[in-house]
């Protein structure tokens, strides 16, 4: 897929005197000027708020700003738009959920089930809420390879569980989670699916329906879309018996003295003037997206990650961290060499033009399931190449060269 | 830029500090001891003093981190060592203004002695609070005795 390496002008530059080797799209991806142009003509045009105005640029900003939604609602075959709400990104949506339908429905006693594998941004909201609720907090525990079992997950929700928390894809195993087949365990207890796509909406295709889960989070900065911009869906009929958290403007009907009442959705979650570029720019970068096609990328990821991995199991003294086979795996690989702290790591291979990212990646209960305290971690996307496997591979032995001399 | 670059940051003495470092362990309850992590990277510092008539007596850390946190904890609890707590705390402030980069005179940089080798560390901001932790968790254990 080298073709769409010409998209990303930031990757045709040097950091450190060596070509730029971007491998932390995990963290944040990279902006095509597909995207970039969409985003500039807006403002150079179009500009002015939505949902307001009679005249022509409110009426184009409108069109362009629902337009997108309607894409969003495609991309992952939602039923409708009413179900497509804009948030700011993958962490607002979830505390959404945890805030609005969570704190509406959860109750002392009741059960809230996630894994030790989530991000803070689907735990804390959860952790809070039950501490608020006083409400139990499961964890849902990992098989020895950094997956779930559904045995184990049968054994942990039970019919008082009301709501079930799970990611699509581990930003640090790489895990790929049967969230469809955990769906449908939580809907036999009588509880909600709340699924957090943030690695898996820019990576693979995604189709609510098939999943049939009740609530799901992505953003847009991870998928060639500005920062800012995020999804969350949730199926109609559980929105609309959800009161909304934020108030204000955009999101009203009529408002009294003394009472108001909202808009229809998926509006009556939108308070406040939204961010309307980062829509329009998310989807532009849908478009981006599925006209290679969502297949297509999974299936560049999964050679990357394939190759990367036998070359990196080569190297003695690398641990990586998370499932062996490259089919359970998303494109990314977390892992440590020895007796080299990650941050000393990363340093090294920052000065060769390579980023990665080194730390406890915002998911601390799951460095202490792994007994680390820190890991490394290699992310692929579209627009990375073999070449750039070899150069972390590269970068790694000199990493390791260096370390071993300087401790001589 | 090349690997040779990183000599500036690896320099010889950081990484001896870092392979065996000085102080490691606790001293008992009795003592101030403070925690102290860096939540966007995960390490972490557990820091003993013993401080008596404004004066520091003894000082352990234990703690999980890079070789610049874990080799400027060892090479701080070894300088405070026997010094009076304004003098520690002046310490603190002198390598908080060589992470800024800014100038240190030659006879500060030699009292220093290795604590100097992280001069370097200006060069990386990434790293900046990596080498800061363990001087921070100084700063507070000793504002917080002075408080009691």
């Amino acid at each position: 897929m080298n073709e769409f390496r010409k998209d990303f002008p930031i990757l045709n530059q040097e950091v450190n005197g060596y070509p730029l080797v971007y491998l932390d799209s995990a963290a944040t991806s990279q902006k095509p000027v597909q995207v970039l142009e969409v985003v500039r003509k807006y403002y150079d045009l179009d500009n002015a708020n939505v949902h307001r105005g009679v005249h022509t640029l409110g009426n184009r900003a409108t069109d362009a700003y629902e337009g997108a939604r309607e894409k969003i609602r495609k991309f992952i075959n939602a039923k409708s738009t009413k179900e497509i709400i804009y948030t700011r990104g993958t962490t607002t949506s979830l505390n959404t959920v945890a805030s609005s339908y969570g704190r509406q429905n959860v109750e002392e006693g009741d059960e809230i089930v996630i894994t030790y594998m989530e991000h803070h941004s689907n735990l804390i909201p959860w952790q809070q809420l039950a501490k608020e609720k006083k409400a139990v907090l499961k964890y849902i525990d990992l098989e020895e390879d950094g997956t779930i079992s559904l045995d184990t997950v049968r054994k942990t929700i039970t019919p008082k569980t009301k709501i079930v928390a799970m990611t699509m894809a581990s930003n640090v195993l790489g895990t790929i989670n049967p969230v469809k087949e955990v769906a449908a365990i939580a809907h036999e207890n009588g509880a909600v699916m709340v699924v957090d796509a943030a690695q898996a909406a820019p990576h693979m295709p995604i189709d609510v329906q098939d999943i049939d889960c009740d609530f799901l989070a992505f953003s847009g900065h991870k998928m060639c879309a500005p920062t800012g911009i995020g999804v969350l869906y949730g199926k109609q009929e559980l929105l609309e018996k959800t009161k909304p958290i934020e108030f204000g403007g955009e999101m009203i009907d009529f408002v009294d003295l003394y009472d108001s009442t909202w808009k229809e959705l998926p509006w009556k979650f939108e308070g406040g003037t939204p961010n309307i570029a980062g829509a329009i720019g998310l989807g532009a970068a849908i478009d981006y997206l599925t006209n290679i096609g969502m297949e297509r990328i999974r299936q560049h990821e999964h050679e990357l990650v394939a190759y990367a991995l036998s070359e990196m199991e080569k190297i003695e003294g690398l641990q990586i961290y998370g499932p062996k086979d490259p089919e359970k795996r998303c494109g990314l690989i977390t892992f440590n060499l020895d007796g080299v702290h990650p941050h000393d790591l990363a340093t090294v291979l920052d000065m060769r033009g390579i980023a990665i990212r080194a730390g406890h990646h915002c998911a601390q209960p799951l460095m202490k399931w792994l007994k680390v305290s820190a890991t490394a971690r290699a992310s692929f996307y579209l627009y990375n190449n073999k070449e750039d496997i070899d150069a972390l591979i590269e970068g790694l032995h000199a990493a390791k060269e260096y370390f071993n001399n300087v401790f001589e | 830029m090349s690997l040779n670059n990183l000599d500036q940051l690896y320099r010889r003495v950081i990484m001896e500090h870092y392979k065996k470092p000085r102080n490691k362990g606790y001293l008992d309850e009795n003592n101030v001891t403070v925690d102290m992590n860096n939540p966007t990277c995960g390490d972490r510092i557990h820091l003993t003093l013993k401080i008596n008539d404004g004066i520091v007596e003894d000082a352990k850390f234990d703690g999980e981190g890079c070789s610049i946190s874990m080799s400027s904890a060892s090479m701080m609890t070894e300088i405070i060592k026997g010094k009076k707590v304004e003098e520690a705390l002046e310490l603190a402030e002198i390598f908080s203004k060589m992470m800024l980069g800014q100038e240190i005179d030659e006879e500060t940089l030699e009292e220093l002695g290795d604590i100097a080798a992280l001069q370097g560390v200006s060069k990386f901001p990434a790293r900046i609070k990596c080498a800061t932790l363990a001087w921070k968790a100084m700063e507070k254990g000793v504002k917080h005795q002075e408080l009691k």
